[in-house]
């Protein structure tokens, strides 16, 4: 038994059991069978799944060069976690809600939100450009945690509602910290509400490793609550869509909530005002890229003969044409007008929000009169 | 050598390092303040030199932060926390307002928590939402709290010692787009100001400007490019309490008078001073008391900033004002 002095507490108390993870596709894109999980997926589906994969990491390229070139103040990048969104993302329902934190541009994908419109809040232009309710899908919250209760809330709405759709939340593996996050396990055990709790564990909370988090793994957390957790390859797009969809399916029958944790990692900086190299190392980012989510489904669409060289080169074209539409009308965003400060921060305006957006405009003014 | 040119936040960072040289009972605990050395890089190094009992890289849970923070004090330590950023600081305002604030008073003054929570405050650096608030007004509308900001590096370095050296709770707002301007430190605390005091960071004697933190530069700008007139600059370091005295006396020196801070001007700090100033120097006031800052809204997404915050035009129209009374 090892002693961390800094923590003053004994280590390695807790019993490791064997590692539980669903995965049902191997790094080297072998079909491997799961005794509870498993996908029925046609060609075409699996190449849908694979397309997905492959425009959202050219997307995610697309704003990491735009954000170099100073045309985004800043971006966090999903490198690496797009398995665990695009299948999770997959395995909703039209009629589902999803509750993103910050980094789900895949699961935005997955929900038809216009890439362009997830660039907004990262170039300053607004702080969401999208409609939560036509897309099913919120507002990305920054500060860490606090959509698990909204999420949590909404399906206690949805169980009013006696109908069977479900909520989602997506959060790290840092989240799991916060209050917020605990008290959304505590109000949906006790509520039994329809909604899965998805948690990306991308190992890292900016500088910080899961150890200081946590003692056991994340998805073992869910039976102190009283729901089960299970914890899926992150990088396993297959396992990630039949585990969500089960958990989805359970939510919607009223066996109420599932921790999920997806085991992956998160191969960039935390957003590109991250330096990674201070407090983590080279080798195990080269240990993750063995475990590529987009490499194993190619591997097995060749391997099943499924897809030639025809088809990955076309994905590649409609993927390089996506990321260059997505840059110009980025850069074709419009710099909101200064009057925009005071647009819908109530239901109507008040005199006070009046009164302050006219004397702005009329001191705009001046320096036009000045310049003319 | 007791002077050396550095930037705010490396004058942060030595400010806390001396601190904890002087006393085995300072730690510092926040997100990501160990080994990356925090966001801002204010706590860069101290883990490596200090050991990870004294430099606590927490779980991601500002509620936890205060609230350890609140028991090791119990237990006689002087935690100095991090809270990344102003938005993320409301998670842990129970703990703050209802805990730190109130229990020496509550334990008829048997308690002490010298407890220093470390806030890098205020917007300009073109960020994401809940990264550019100024909710300095929640704190010194909190009896129990002290609540201070600096403005330059030196007071950096003097104000973080004093603030740990003091016996009561310490809401310590920096100026995060300032972290990087650099000027010289005084490393000798004999000359520095005392931690209650306002300074006059420009004399003058036709109007006064109020203003702290980031404010600060602004304002020293501002009184800078007015060629026609003579501008004082008073930089209120203390929030609360307030030097009540030397800003009383600049006023009444010139008769005009404008607070400026970033944030909202509703319900702000300057309401506190221009109320105060109003009935304390009344018959000295050429004009009234005139408030600069941001607007009644949420903070806009950052390519608005320029027009919400306060800027060198927007703090000497209100000085014109002030003459054309
Ligand atoms: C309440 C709150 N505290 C601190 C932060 C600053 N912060 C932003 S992301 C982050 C780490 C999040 O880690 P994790 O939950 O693992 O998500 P990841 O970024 O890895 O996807 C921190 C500390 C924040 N956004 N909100
Ligand atoms: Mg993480």
């Amino acid at each position: 038994m090892t002693v961390d002095a800094a923590r003053g507490a004994p280590l390695g108390t807790v019993a490791e059991p064997p590692p539980e993870l669903v995965q049902l596709l191997t790094p080297e894109g072998e079909r491997v069978e799961h005794p509870d999980y498993d996908v029925d997926l046609t060609a075409d589906e699996i190449k849908g799944l694979y397309r997905d994969l492959v425009i959202v990491r050219r997307l995610d390229a697309e704003a990491l060069a735009l954000t170099r070139q100073g045309e985004l103040g800043v971006w966090a990048s999903l490198l690496g976690q797009e398995a665990a969104q695009i299948g999770s993302g997959r395995a909703l329902r039209p009629t589902d809600m999803a509750f993103p934190s910050y980094r789900e541009h895949g699961v935005a994908w997955c929900r038809d939100v216009d890439p362009v419109k997830v660039l907004g809040l990262f170039r300053g232009v607004n702080h969401a450009g999208w409609d939560p309710k036509e897309h099913r899908f919120h507002l990305y919250t920054i500060v860490i945690g606090s959509q698990t209760l909204h999420a949590t809330g909404y399906a206690m709405g949805i169980q009013r509602d006696g109908v069977e759709d479900a909520a989602i939340v997506y959060f790290g593996d840092g989240a799991t910290s916060e209050g917020d996050v605990n008290e959304s396990f505590v109000w949906s055990a006790a509520q039994n509400a329809p909604i899965v709790f998805f948690c990306q564990n991308n190992q890292w909370a900016i500088s910080e490793p899961l150890e200081r988090q946590s003692r056991i793994p994340l998805y073992r957390r869910a039976e102190g609550f009283g729901f089960p957790g299970v914890r899926v390859d992150g990088n396993d797009v297959f396992a990630c869509l039949a585990v969500t969809k089960k958990a989805l399916d359970n939510a919607r029958s009223g066996q109420g909530p599932t921790l999920i944790e997806a085991f992956t990692y998160r191969m960039g900086a935390h957003t590109t005002t991250d330096d990674p190299t201070r407090y983590r190392l080279q080798a195990e980012l080269e240990a993750w890229k063995l475990k590529d989510p987009i490499e194993r489904v190619k591997a097995y669409l060749v391997k099943s003969q499924m897809a030639d060289k025809e088809f990955f080169d076309a994905i590649d074209a409609e993927a390089k044409a996506v990321g260059s539409d997505l840059r110009r009308r980025c850069l074709e965003l419009p710099d909101p007008e200064a009057t925009a400060i005071w647009d819908n921060v109530y239901a109507t305006e008040h005199s006070l929000l009046a009164a302050e957006r006219a004397q702005f405009t009329s001191y705009l003014g001046s320096f036009e009169e000045v310049s003319r | 050598m007791s002077t050396e040119t550095l930037s705010l936040s490396r004058a942060m960072n030595e400010g806390l390092r001396k601190a904890m040289e002087n006393d085995p009972k300072v730690v510092v605990m926040g997100e990501d303040v160990g080994k990356l050395g925090g966001v801002f890089r204010v706590t860069d190094g101290l883990q490596k030199d200090f050991g990870e009992n004294r430099v606590i890289d927490t779980p991601l849970a500002e509620s936890g932060i205060v609230g350890t923070a609140i028991g090791l004090a119990l237990r006689g330590y002087r935690p100095v926390c991090e809270i990344q950023f102003d938005g993320f600081v409301f998670p842990a305002f129970n703990q703050i307002t209802s805990q730190l604030a109130k229990m020496r008073m509550r334990s008829l003054g048997t308690l002490e928590l010298p407890v220093v929570i470390r806030i890098p405050f205020g917007g300009g650096i073109g960020a994401v939402e809940h990264h550019s608030e100024s909710p300095e007004a929640y704190f010194t509308h909190t009896g129990g709290l002290r609540v201070v900001s600096c403005s330059n590096p030196s007071d950096a370095y003097t104000m973080i010692q004093q603030a740990i050296s003091c016996p009561d709770p310490v809401i310590f707002f920096e100026p995060k787009r300032r972290y990087w301007d650099k000027a010289p430190v005084d490393f000798d605390l004999a000359n520095a100001a005392p931690f209650e005091q306002a300074v006059v960071a420009r004399e003058g004697t036709d109007a006064t400007l109020l203003a702290y933190g980031p404010m600060v530069k602004t304002c020293l700008e501002a009184a800078q490019a007015d060629e026609d007139r003579s501008i004082e600059v008073v930089d209120i370091r203390s929030l609360n309490p307030l030097d009540e005295a030397t800003v009383l006396e600049s006023v009444r020196k010139t008769g005009r008078c404008v607070v400026v801070h970033e944030a909202p001007v509703f319900s702000g700090y300057g309401a506190e001073l221009a109320a105060r100033i109003t009935e304390k120097a009344f018959y000295h006031l050429e004009a009234p008391v005139l408030r600069v800052g941001g607007f009644s809204t949420p903070y806009p997404p950052s390519r608005l900033e320029d027009h919400y915050l306060p800027d060198l035009d927007r703090v000497l129209d209100a000085v014109d004002r002030t003459f054309a009374w």
